[in-house]
């Protein structure tokens, strides 16, 4: 399963120019890549998609814009966080880790009856006011 | 303090760059990605004469004159602000700060999101994003997709992706949303394509340029559009087919598509599931301009041009003293007319700095020649009327020294 994501031969491009393999590991797990990728290439390259999830819903993402301009690809390469896997290319022994849900400890589970507007706050303290 | 540090080291900023160091001044070019070229990198298609223009070829071409002159030029680091100081500009960089007396922005464009329900999901990229890892990084995005947005971009990604032997299952519109807007019209994108059908390499362009060149002939396209899409290269454009959802759990499954009419409205009762496992979505590009902003740079607004573009003239100069701006950032046109713009930008600063040497003021009007040149023999025209917004910016730039000189 090993960079079999690679497009080896192209019409136009000719083939894939020899390059130096490189070894860095992602969640604990070690991949290769080629001298030169990004940590998004050469995960995408080993068929990882998933570079994070969102901090408080806990809902996965990958790249979308792929130069650096969505921040939708942050990772934490060693013990650096915020790191944009599209920008950041890869080196051998890097230790990548995916962004991960962080603790919402003032989270309301209740947000949707929250009043979004003054009016509404009155009226909800009305309502209470009347019980 | 250098001379000069250029922001982009794409086609304008290499160019500018290597202009710059015939003329030995001292010159630093930055820019965020860990490789120079820019958005030229990905770049791959056949020019009408046959010919490919091939942006992995075009950006050696350009490194390899840059380092003969002793370029510097440092990758990877991101500009995040830019002071104006009494004597020149402050650059700030995550590598620290660092000081000019001039200044060229040459940071390109970059898409516009149009976004989709469901285009969180790992898979869903932008289209541009799928051809640098195509052609750049030489990675395969998926096993079969969808692009949602039909533009000359995206037709022109979707040929390098069928290329590079990623299938694609078609090509449709987003559904209309108040983001998606014209991009969601049949009728609008219909037009849009047709203007500019007589430049474009593709078969499926100039289909859409013979239609239309009437406006009655346009309207019968769209309306008697054929159901299952017209093809370029094997591969269907729908223009009567709309993405509603992007469907999936911990990663694209799936979308849903619905027919619609030729203003873009859905049809009741044509919903289907297209298997995909990932979709590029194709917004159009706008030109990247925060860094001219915090500088102090006046802005127009230009449709043909492509959005907010800081005021300038055809010498690449902005009203600010010793702010320059060229390529993608002051209209979005091709990667030729960026690398040519980015030549006029480097011998104006030179101009600047070594005063009274004609041979640089004639060579300042030869290469503003030479962008008017490339411009009309452009193969690809991202937005139609690109002529007249150019007009247009002169004036405004005029203008704009007119009140200088009044306060």
């Amino acid at each position: 399963m090993k960079n079999n994501h690679r497009i080896v031969d192209h019409p136009v491009l000719g083939s894939l120019p020899e390059k130096d393999s490189i070894t860095f590991t992602f969640d604990g797990k070690e991949y290769s890549g080629l001298a030169g990728d990004t940590i998004a290439s050469a995960l995408l390259a080993n068929g990882v998609r998933t570079l994070r999830v969102h901090e408080a819903s806990g809902k996965p993402r990958g790249i979308y814009c792929n130069i650096g301009h969505c921040f939708e690809c942050r990772v934490t390469v060693n013990s650096t966080s915020g790191v944009r896997a599209c920008l950041t290319e890869i080196k051998d022994g890097m230790v990548i880790e995916s962004g991960k849900p962080e603790a919402q400890p003032f989270a309301s589970k209740n947000v949707q009856d929250f009043p979004r507007t003054y009016a509404e706050f009155e009226k909800k303290q009305k309502v209470k006011g009347d019980k | 303090m250098y001379d000069v540090i250029i922001v982009g080291a794409g086609p304008a900023g290499l160019s500018a760059a290597i202009q710059c160091r015939k003329w030995d001044m001292n010159v630093l070019v930055i820019d965020e990605f860990p490789k120079a070229g820019g958005r030229l990198l990905g770049q791959l298609h056949q020019e009408p004469n046959g010919e490919w223009w091939n942006g992995i070829e075009e950006t050696k071409q350009l490194t390899e004159t840059a380092s003969k002159l002793n370029t510097e030029i440092r990758l990877g680091i991101s500009v995040h602000h830019v002071e104006k100081i009494d004597d020149g500009f402050l650059v700030h960089t995550n590598h620290g700060d660092f000081a000019s007396v001039r200044l060229l922005i040459a940071t390109g464009a970059a898409e516009s999101a149009a976004p989709v329900p469901g285009w969180t999901l790992p898979g869903v990229m932008s289209i541009g994003a799928a051809q640098v890892m195509t052609n750049v990084h030489r990675v395969r995005v998926g096993e079969k997709g969808i692009v949602i947005g039909i533009n000359v971009l995206s037709a022109a990604i979707a040929r390098e992706m069928q290329l590079a032997g990623v299938d694609l299952h078609s090509m449709v519109l987003p559904a209309m949303n108040p983001v998606t807007k014209d991009h969601a019209h049949p009728k609008k994108v219909m037009d849009k394509l047709s203007r500019i059908a007589h430049l474009a390499p593709s078969a499926f362009l100039r289909f859409g340029g013979k239609v239309a060149k009437a406006n009655i002939a346009r309207k019968l396209a769209t309306q008697f559009y054929p159901r299952n899409g017209m093809k370029m290269w094997g591969m269907p454009i729908h223009l009567r087919k709309a993405v509603t959802q992007i469907n999936g759990t911990d990663h694209v499954e799936s979308v849903t598509m619905f027919d619609v009419t030729a203003d873009g409205k859905l049809k009741k009762g044509t919903e289907k599931r297209v298997e995909v496992d990932f979709v590029c979505i194709a917004g159009g590009l706008y030109p990247l301009t925060e860094l001219a902003a915090v500088a102090g740079c006046p802005f127009h607004y230009s449709e043909e041009l492509g959005g907010h573009i800081p005021v300038h003239n055809e010498e690449m100069k902005t009203p600010i003293d010793g702010l320059f701006v060229a390529g993608n950032i002051t209209g979005i046109e091709s990667a030729k007319v960026a690398r040519a713009q980015g030549k006029v930008a480097g011998l104006s600063i030179a101009r600047e700095k070594l005063k009274g040497i004609a041979d640089l003021e004639y060579k300042v009007l030869q290469a503003m020649n030479d962008v008017r040149k490339t411009r009309n023999e452009a193969s690809i025209q991202f937005h139609p009327g690109i002529e007249e917004g150019r007009t247009k910016m002169e004036d405004v730039f005029r203008e704009s020294k007119k009140t200088e000189t009044a306060l």
